[in-house]
């Protein structure tokens, strides 16, 4: 993956970029010796590594306010970064950048229940935020699974999603209003406890815009009631066409899941060895969770069992109790742990029409033979969303071009039979040379003259989102 | 000017050397100067996928031939949005790409979300006469820029829609409504508040202090399968003990679309403006407003206000977290107070930036949203 390469003039500034910040940051919130700068190298890309020129940590909208200004006069890119899970490179840092981290801002500033909304400094981690509000038997409904270490900044930048989003939408759906700090340092506030702001819909701009058109520092949540209970079902298939129509037949039916989660044959195996969870040996496993008080839950349930009945299971397995719950969601929980076990792996994020499923799955089977690589996939069936697995060696020459050319003609498959490259990870580095085959020139150019707006320098984490050929008169008119 | 085509959209506005004013099926009462660019023959719905909950349709199709559609397949537009025709005398046939370009959305928006969230992909044509498209047909994408929340009620001053791609979820089973009569606007905003921070799912929440009988109503929805509904009803009629006059009604659509086309106030005379507010602040809100002439939604959320026309209610409420929106009035009051709240600077900045990338020439709706 290429990267710009690092201005040397801007590097050759470290040490005045020091004293400057140190005018006003403490000296703990600035991180510049070269061995502490090796922490903020990567984020969960971990295969592309840079330490960043210095990074620092403040502690206030001010201070994010002042470290972007100053680097705004001193042309210095900037690069932000919340709790550094993205498996996109969206916090992967240049050489010539300063890392601006928001994890010392995260304090509940307000929580009001009757109007159903939370406010967070946005270094505050997702699942924090459910425990902020716990006690009242509230909760944040995006769920990713990396829920327990990522911050709220890089959800709202990646417009994250989670496991029950078929129900309780992503990000975006859940996001009231944010206080963000431009480039040049002036602060803008967007939305707040109202609905549906007045005027063009910046918010729904900001969020997923990858921290390319500000800092976003404070946010308004959304937050729900917790729902009385929740149950999941497994359903065992002997072939992915018949869990793909399941799948259809229970979206048409009227019943509305929190989850429908889909493992194929490699991933349950792998599962298995791992965690042992005793899911059954077969082509195609789902998942269905529905939420209600009991009797609820067995009405739905009991529609679910209807129709999955339909197309001949290998097995349906209801849950009798909470343990018998949290095993049979042991196993998608461990999935990505397990397929770890067995070698180091790639996670794409490219998602379909339901109804594409069985071939996009008969395809990428295919391409596996292919390239020798193999492959597991699980994923948001409810929705679309594949996380395929690509199994590689990290230590073999080789091997991590070839999977990421493997990686590339799934998504390209994804975009071919209507669907994206990113359902909900992002683009960051790992798919920007692939906008071209989802967007044409001028789909890109709208996009990137939204930057222009809200970042006419292009020092926000520029070399990300658009293919670097595209941004390169934009990214160098900054230089 | 009424293109058939994309194509020939795209020729209409690029070869203009005046002003446009965009217009779908010209029910939202939005007018102004300009050529007038009609999406009307734009029409057809060129995907519906039931088993995907998605559809694609050209930006003119009548919403009324989508919501058929859908029917056909017990599924409907969640987001519920109003026909404006009866509150604005309007007439005509509304439009998706107008319900898009406006973000129109209903008494659910609490809990499915607006327009916006449904809205999955959008073709345009810019100021510049060029095709633009973003987000696609599928339920979560993340690729690139969100351009398909900013034409959401964007009012046409960005771009032209041309196409759309939605969301669509399935009609529910059974719908009961939970009415409490006779509620002073601070007590129907508690009760709201005690209905939506309920496990309930509660699918609307309103409040009208002039009933169909004359008296206060507050009502509670829920949709869902039978007994589900059934069981809820109890609930929130059990969470209602402290009011007196508790009812429960399964005939609900005349009363939601009631409220979501803000029914009490049709052949009435007088300026409607529309706020969205922090919930508990209504009460306080609708006080300033000076009378009872409100409708509430949202859980108080979303206030309507009938005032003696020409009045500036903007000035009356002072400032507060949301905004006031002058929805009907005489051409001279919409030219003294303008139809949207005026934006805080830096906002507005970035506002007007953005209409300039896009519509470099200042062509499109020129004079709307500030």
């Amino acid at each position: 993956m290429e990267m710009p390469i690092p201005n040397h003039d801007i590097v050759a500034k470290k040490d005045t970029l020091v004293l400057r910040l140190s005018a006003f940051l403490p000296s703990d919130a600035i991180i510049h010796d070269e061995a502490q700068t090796r922490a903020y190298e990567c984020d969960g890309l971990s295969a592309y590594r840079c330490p960043p020129l210095l990074a620092v940590l403040p502690r206030s909208t001010e201070e994010v306010s002042s470290v972007l200004k100053l680097c705004h006069e001193m042309n210095v890119p900037v690069v932000p970064r919340g709790a550094g899970t993205s498996l996109a490179g969206g916090a992967l840092p240049t050489a010539d950048c300063v890392i601006l981290g928001v994890a010392r801002m995260n304090e509940v500033l307000e929580v009001d229940y009757d109007n159903r909304f939370i406010r967070v400094q946005t270094g505050r981690t997702n699942l924090s935020v459910t425990g902020a509000v716990e006690e009242r038997d509230f909760f944040y409904a995006p769920d990713p699974s990396s829920q327990l270490a990522c911050a709220i900044a890089g959800n709202i930048a990646m417009n994250s999603g989670g496991a029950h989003c078929l129900k309780y939408g992503v990000t975006t759906n859940n996001l009231m209003g944010v206080k963000m700090v431009l480039m040049d340092g002036e602060i803008v506030d967007i939305g707040g406890a109202h609905l549906d702001a007045g005027g063009l819909d910046l918010l729904g701009l900001v969020c997923g815009s990858e921290g390319q058109l500000g800092v976003v520092t404070e946010a308004t949540l959304r937050i729900l009631r917790k729902p009385e209970g929740a149950r999941p079902v497994l359903i065992g298939y002997n072939s992915n066409e018949v869990a793909g129509q399941c799948v259809s037949d229970i979206i048409k039916a009227g019943v509305l899941p929190v989850a429908i989660e889909f493992m194929d044959r490699p991933c349950i195996r792998a599962t298995e060895a791992f965690a042992k969870p005793g899911y059954p040996d077969c082509e195609a496993l789902l998942i269905v969770e529905v939420e209600g008080s009991d009797e609820e839950i067995a009405e739905q349930l009991a529609l679910i069992k209807e129709i999955a009945m339909k197309h001949d299971p290998v097995e349906f397995r209801e849950a009798r109790d909470a343990d018998q719950a949290a095993r049979i969601w042991l196993g998608r929980k461990s999935a990505f742990g397990a397929m770890g076990q067995i070698n180091d792996y790639m996670c794409l994020d490219g998602t379909i029409p339901v109804s594409q499923l069985p071939f996009v799955l008969r395809r990428i089977s295919e391409l596996s033979k292919d390239y020798g690589l193999d492959v597991g996939n699980v994923f948001h069936a409810g929705d679309g969303n594949m996380h395929p697995l690509i199994l590689y060696n990290a230590n073999t020459p080789g091997d991590l071009e070839k999977c990421e050319a493997f990686g590339a003609d799934i998504l390209r498959l994804c975009v071919e039979v209507g669907g994206c490259l990113t359902g909900e990870h992002g683009v960051g580095i790992e798919k920007r040379d692939l906008m071209g085959d989802q967007y044409d020139p001028a789909d890109l150019e709208a996009q990137m003259a939204v930057k222009d707006v809200f970042d006419p320098k292009w020092l926000l984490n520029a070399a990300k989102v658009f293919p670097l050929a595209s941004s390169k008169a934009r990214r160098w008119a900054a230089e | 000017m009424r293109p058939k085509t994309e194509a020939e959209l795209t020729e209409s506005i690029a070869s203009a050397d005046r002003p446009l004013w965009v217009r779908g099926g010209g029910t939202r009462g939005i007018f102004g100067d300009g050529d007038v660019v009609e999406t009307g023959a734009l029409d057809g719905v060129s995907l519906y996928e039931p088993g995907a909950l998605t559809i694609v349709a050209q930006a003119g199709t009548p919403v009324r031939t989508i919501t058929a559609l859908l029917d056909a397949e017990g599924q409907r537009l969640a987001f519920e949005p109003m026909d404006h025709r009866g509150l604005l005398g309007t007439v005509g046939e509304p439009t998706i790409g107008g319900v898009v370009a406006g973000n129109v959305s209903g008494p659910r928006r609490i809990q499915v979300g607006a327009c916006r969230d449904f809205l999955l992909g959008v073709r345009f044509v810019n100021g510049a006469g060029e095709i633009v498209k973003n987000g696609g047909r599928v339920m979560k994408n993340v690729t690139g820029y969100d351009l398909v929340k900013l034409m959401a009620g964007s009012f046409g001053t960005l771009g032209v829609l041309s196409e759309v791609s939605l969301k669509v979820l399935p009609k529910p089973e059974r719908s009961a409504v939970v009415k409490v009569h006779g509620l002073s606007v601070s007590d129907a905003q508690k009760a709201m508040s005690i209905a939506l921070t309920s496990p309930f799912d509660v699918s609307g929440a309103a409040h009208a202090p002039v009933g169909v009988d004359g008296q206060a109503v507050t009502m509670i929805r829920i949709e869902g399968f039978e007994a589900s509904v059934a069981y809820r009803a109890r609930q929130l009629v059990a969470l209602f003990a402290e009011f007196a006059d508790v009812t429960v009604d399964t005939e609900t659509s005349a009363v939601w679309q009631s409220v979501r086309d803000v029914a009490p106030f049709h052949d009435r005379l007088g300026d409607v403006w529309r706020m969205s507010c922090k919930p508990s602040d209504s009460p306080a809100l609708v006080a300033k407003t000076g009378g009872s002439d409100v409708v509430l939604d949202w859980g108080g959320g979303l206030i309507w206000a009938l005032t003696d026309a020409g009045s500036d209610l903007r000035a009356k409420l002072g400032s507060f977290d949301g905004y006031a929106t002058l929805v009907r009035a005489e051409p001279d009051t919409f030219a003294t107070l303008g139809r949207f709240q005026p934006e805080a600077r830096g906002v507005g900045a970035l506002t007007s930036a953005l209409r300039q990338k896009f519509d470099p020439r200042g062509i499109l709706n020129t004079g709307l949203m500030g």
